[in-house]
């Protein structure tokens, strides 16, 4: 049901392995080049969040293992450019294409600062009644998955489905990853952080009291 | 829509990653769909002025202030906005307070959702499949590998950053800083703390 990014409480990964503390420098030219590409295609706005998050998932497994942060990033951008209708597949395989004058859309370096300030946010007002409030326990959709595209993307990962916990904030109407990432709208629904005990979730916890939080829609929950 | 195809476009690129991205850098640019010059400036923003310093201002400010530490926890976003600290990835934000009770820890188990506005762009430890992993199963081994030990009977509550809220961890005061201005406060507020695997430190 799931895919290979969602990997909460897997085992096998090995040690995490600290870094120096303030801002975080680029290790490759190409790294930064990576990111900076990214976002400045992302600003045209052929495609949300959603849909970049799932061009990542849909890595194949084997690429998705062994590509780096930023590999992942470019493997999906070449594939978003694509299916936006943005580039071709000659001109990929070829890496040249025709000079053309800008996009209408292309984001201009003295638009760069307000862009990244403003940021896109992700709260809509939304007819759906919230079902639930702090206190209310809720049990999440088992398995983990999108009801609207089979093996479409979903923000409920496979450690969370169907399990029991309680909603400990209201964080209003939110866009519906699950829809946007599709092109099927925004569908927004109220968004909840809801705790779970770390015992629920993994057999036994690490130490009692534990809980692990996640933010999850009214459509991945049920009242329990 | 999913393309689980193995045709996928990005195999047309080169292997080799440096000359993947000159590829798509070449033709972005003469598509005209990429600036040039904003990808200079996107770098400068990340490179040069977005960082954790931003989020260390905010902590210490919460430190000194009651009346914004109150903010800070009722409305994170309008807080920081009150700060000029707002943009992407930090559009909808939580702040959640360390106390004796309660360490807080911050993780995204499905992608890297972090709150770029207060921190920048995450440290690779943040991505890592080790991190994203282990944080919601065992988080205190993870905190040992920073260093970080626990007392007794402080539970640990992970954030598994799941939709497009961003959470900010704000460490407990360290003891010995009541003389300490916001400046020499933020000082001791680190990006780690910020994430919830490490703590402030007391003054050396």
């Amino acid at each position: 049901m799931t895919r290979v990014h969602d990997m909460g409480g897997r085992y096998g990964d090995g040690a995490v392995v600290p870094e120096p503390q303030g801002i975080v420098p680029f290790v490759e030219e190409w790294h930064r080049k990576a990111l900076a590409l990214t976002l400045a295609s992302g600003g045209i706005g052929a495609w949300s969040i959603d849909t970049s998050r799932h061009a990542r998932e849909t890595l194949a497994p084997k690429d998705y293992a062994r590509f780096s942060y930023y590999e992942k990033w470019i493997a999906a951008l070449a594939d978003l450019l694509v299916d936006a209708g943005l580039v071709t597949r000659a001109e990929l395989e070829a890496g040249t294409a025709a000079p053309a004058p800008a996009h209408e859309r292309q984001l201009r370096a003295d638009a760069v600062a307000g862009v990244l300030a403003r940021g896109s946010p992700y709260t809509r007002p939304c007819d759906a009644t919230p079902a639930y409030a702090p206190g209310d326990r809720v049990r999440t959709r088992l398995p983990a998955r999108n009801v609207l595209v089979p093996g479409g993307h979903t923000r409920l990962p496979a450690y969370a489905a169907g399990r029991v916990g309680t909603v400990v904030l209201s964080h209003g109407c939110h866009v519906l990853p699950d829809a946007n990432a599709h092109r099927l709208g925004e569908q927004p629904e109220p968004l909840y952080a809801v705790a779970f005990a770390a015992a629920d979730l993994w057999g036994e916890a690490e130490s009692p009291g534990d809980t692990v939080t996640l933010d999850l829609w009214q459509s991945y929950l049920e009242p329990a | 829509m999913p393309h689980d195809d193995s045709d996928h476009p990005h195999a047309l690129l080169p292997s080799d990653p440096a000359l993947r991205v000159k590829a798509l850098e070449t033709l972005l640019t003469a598509k005209g769909l990429v600036d040039p010059a904003a990808l200079d400036a996107i770098l400068d923003t990340y490179e040069r002025k977005v960082g954790p310093h931003l989020g260390a201002q905010a902590v210490a400010r919460a430190w000194s202030d009651p009346a914004f530490r109150e903010r800070l926890l009722t409305d994170a976003t309008a807080a920081i906005g009150e700060l000029g600290i707002t943009g992407r990835q930090g559009e909808h934000v939580v702040a959640v307070e360390n106390t004796p009770e309660t360490h807080n820890m911050v993780v995204c188990t499905l992608c890297s959702c972090y709150p770029w506005p207060l921190l920048g762009i995450p440290p690779a430890w943040y991505k890592s499949d080790a991190y994203r992993a282990r944080a919601v199963r065992e988080p205190r081994k993870v905190l040992a590998e920073f260093g970080v030990t626990l007392p007794e009977g402080q539970a640990v509550r992970v954030w598994d950053s799941t939709a497009e809220v961003r959470y900010l961890v704000i460490p407990m005061r360290p003891e010995g800083t009541e003389g300490l201005d916001e400046t020499a406060l933020a000082a001791l507020v680190s990006r780690d703390s910020m994430i919830g695997t490490g703590v402030a430190e007391a003054p050396k």
